[in-house]
């Protein structure tokens, strides 16, 4: 006859959050007050500065602009952090292993068997809808599948990724070769960060996307905290760590296919602002971690947009920019890493 | 306690385990040694569910630990595994608050705070809470990890080789506080021990383990003996007594 299990204790609300986590000195909500209050500054700017003729003429246009910032710094953010916590490393992101080689494939082969006029004609929300689900079948079925032959090995998980996303990309420039030049210029239109041309009619869908991802991992910041520990480190304390495995993996798909749909994709970015937001959140917790590399997202983009716009008049470089650092970070943390302490 | 039945792990066709069956009585501390490769830290990871078994079954308390719920299963075992890499950076109290999510699924009470508490001052860690694990040596990160073990406040607590890394001394003041933690908390403590001697030292019990079967059981004095030791490590040994307790020495 089974003991009767101990019961939860119940959730009482007051001292919940206040808990001695933060060191005296870290304090994690004014760190967040501070990056959210540049980012938003930073965003007005982008709305207001520099409005030549009626206001109502720029508004729409630099509203869309906004919003691509707010959907791409939302999606490889939240992607970045929660691919990190729950395959228990900080280098690799999602774009490195593969998902946006996924997505970079797909356009390519679309283009390949439809032709780019096929492309170019039907540009619009149904295009956007059926290439996300097909990104979220593809991957869903891809890292499931990897996760059950690999026994639940997130290196081996990771490191297939890496050869498959190599493998997409290998794809992808043989088919390019092959394509005529009107067909691949209009892939090219299609591939490379556009944040200065969002489609504006995409964006309610995707901020919409976004913050329903965004519910669901809210909803599990407690447990991705716990899954910080590890697979072991997790089970030991009852967090089913498959399963945030794959809800987390889907998130990241849902996540990427969208970003990488509106605003084409980025490699480090992601990366930038996961790393920085270690750095700089002041907790562990996802609670504080992910709205701070959301913030330190749209504060890189914004901030970026404001000064290759207004200041060397080359708007269209932002996400180059962004790239070049996020890359030197990367190697940077990369090399520095390998330094015995 | 633990009811071990029939179980086994095979990796391809290769048995790294059983099937063995054993019976782990309530409180005290049972030691698992055995040579290399012998499957202590399989079973233990069995008995605490990181590991699924090939064939058989373990029950905790009356419940079987592959079909109870895993949260539910949290509140009544905890496990340490030998390796414990971090990448997130914590400090000790973060990582022993840890220890009370299967409690309060991450939203501390004042309850927990207190358990947290209690957990830190009987692993001596007061002057380290506020630290980072990793500015901690690896003595002081072992302690940390069993604090939050101990917070997790479960009546069965296996820990898999909490000595390694640790030098004779803390070796010794571990086994003394989770000598404690069964004396005074009455917790049910299965360890995985390298140490022939910190076992018959410290332990109520020792289950030897050996080419993935189970070679003996029983009490210290049962198993501390030449002949015993001799067929479970495949070693010639010698077991002395000193001020009235058993020493094995490896013959060279």
């Amino acid at each position: 006859m089974p003991d009767a299990l101990p019961p939860r204790a119940p959730a009482p609300r007051a001292l919940s959050d206040r808990a001695p986590s933060a060191p005296t000195g870290t304090r994690p909500a004014l760190r967040l007050a501070i990056v959210w209050s540049l980012a938003l500054a930073a965003l007005v700017a982008v709305l207001l500065v520099d409005v030549r003729g009626p206001l109502e003429l720029a508004m729409p246009r630099r509203a869309t602009l906004v919003g691509g910032i707010l959907v791409a710094s939302f999606a490889h953010a939240v992607a970045t952090v929660i691919f990190h916590t729950v395959t228990s490393n900080r280098i690799l992101t999602p774009s490195i292993i593969g998902f946006d080689s996924m997505y970079t494939l797909m356009q390519t082969l679309t283009v390949f068997v439809f032709g780019g006029s096929a492309i170019a004609a039907t540009d619009g929300l149904p295009k956007l809808l059926a290439q996300t689900a097909l990104m979220v079948i593809a991957a869903t079925a891809l890292y499931t599948w990897l996760l059950d032959r690999s026994g639940g090995g997130v290196l081996t998980l990771l490191l297939v990724g890496v050869v498959i996303g190599l493998a997409f990309d290998s794809v992808s420039s043989f088919v390019q070769r092959i394509l005529s030049p009107t067909d691949y210029d209009l892939l090219s239109l299609e591939l490379f960060g556009r944040l200065s041309s969002v489609q504006p009619d995409h964006l309610p869908l995707a901020l919409a996307v976004c913050g329903a991802v965004g519910a669901v991992v809210w909803m599990r910041r407690r447990r991705l905290d716990v899954v910080l520990l590890g697979r072991d480190g997790a089970t030991a304390l009852g967090v089913d760590h498959r399963r945030e495995l794959i809800v987390a993996l889907i998130c990241v798909s849902v996540l990427v296919a969208f970003a990488t749909a509106l605003a084409g994709p980025m490699t480090f970015f992601g990366f930038l602002v996961a790393t920085l937001a270690y750095r700089l959140a002041g907790s562990h917790k996802h609670a504080h971690v992910l709205p701070m590399a959301v913030g330190l997202g749209v504060l890189a983009l914004a901030g970026a947009q404001l000064v290759m716009r207004h200041v060397f008049d080359a708007a269209g470089l932002v996400t180059v920019i962004i790239e070049v650092v996020g890359g030197i970070a990367f190697l940077a943390l990369l090399l520095g890493r390998r330094r015995p302490k | 306690m633990i009811a071990i039945e029939q179980v086994s792990k095979r990796y391809a066709e290769h048995v790294v385990l059983g099937p063995v069956s054993s019976e782990v009585p309530a409180g005290g501390i049972t030691a698992l040694v055995g040579p290399n490769g012998a499957g202590k830290s399989t079973l233990l990871s069995v008995i605490g569910r990181l590991l699924d078994p090939s064939a058989g079954s373990v029950r905790v308390m009356g419940h079987d630990v592959q079909a109870t719920k895993s949260a539910d299963l949290a509140r009544i075992v905890s496990i340490l595994r030998q390796e414990n890499r971090l990448e997130a950076r914590l400090t000790v109290r973060e990582l022993v608050a840890f220890g009370r999510f299967p409690w309060s699924g991450g939203r501390l009470t004042f309850g927990d705070q207190q358990h947290i508490d209690r957990a830190i001052r009987f692993l001596h860690l007061e002057d380290l809470a506020d630290r980072q694990l990793d500015a901690l040596s690896g003595g002081q990160r072992q302690r940390a990890f069993v604090a939050m073990v101990l917070a997790q406040d479960t009546e069965v607590v296996l820990l898999d080789e909490p000595l390694a890394s640790l030098d004779p001394k803390h070796a010794v003041a571990m086994m003394r506080e989770l000598r404690a933690a069964a004396d005074d908390l009455g917790r049910t403590i299965v360890i995985v021990l390298h140490d022939l001697n910190m076992a018959a030292a410290f332990a109520d019990r020792i289950l030897a383990l050996k080419d993935g079967q189970i070679c003996v059981e029983g009490t210290v004095d049962e198993v501390m003996q030449d002949a015993v030791l001799e067929r479970v490590f495949d070693t010639p040994v010698r077991v002395h007594r000193i001020d009235d307790r058993p020493f094995a020495v490896f013959t060279p």
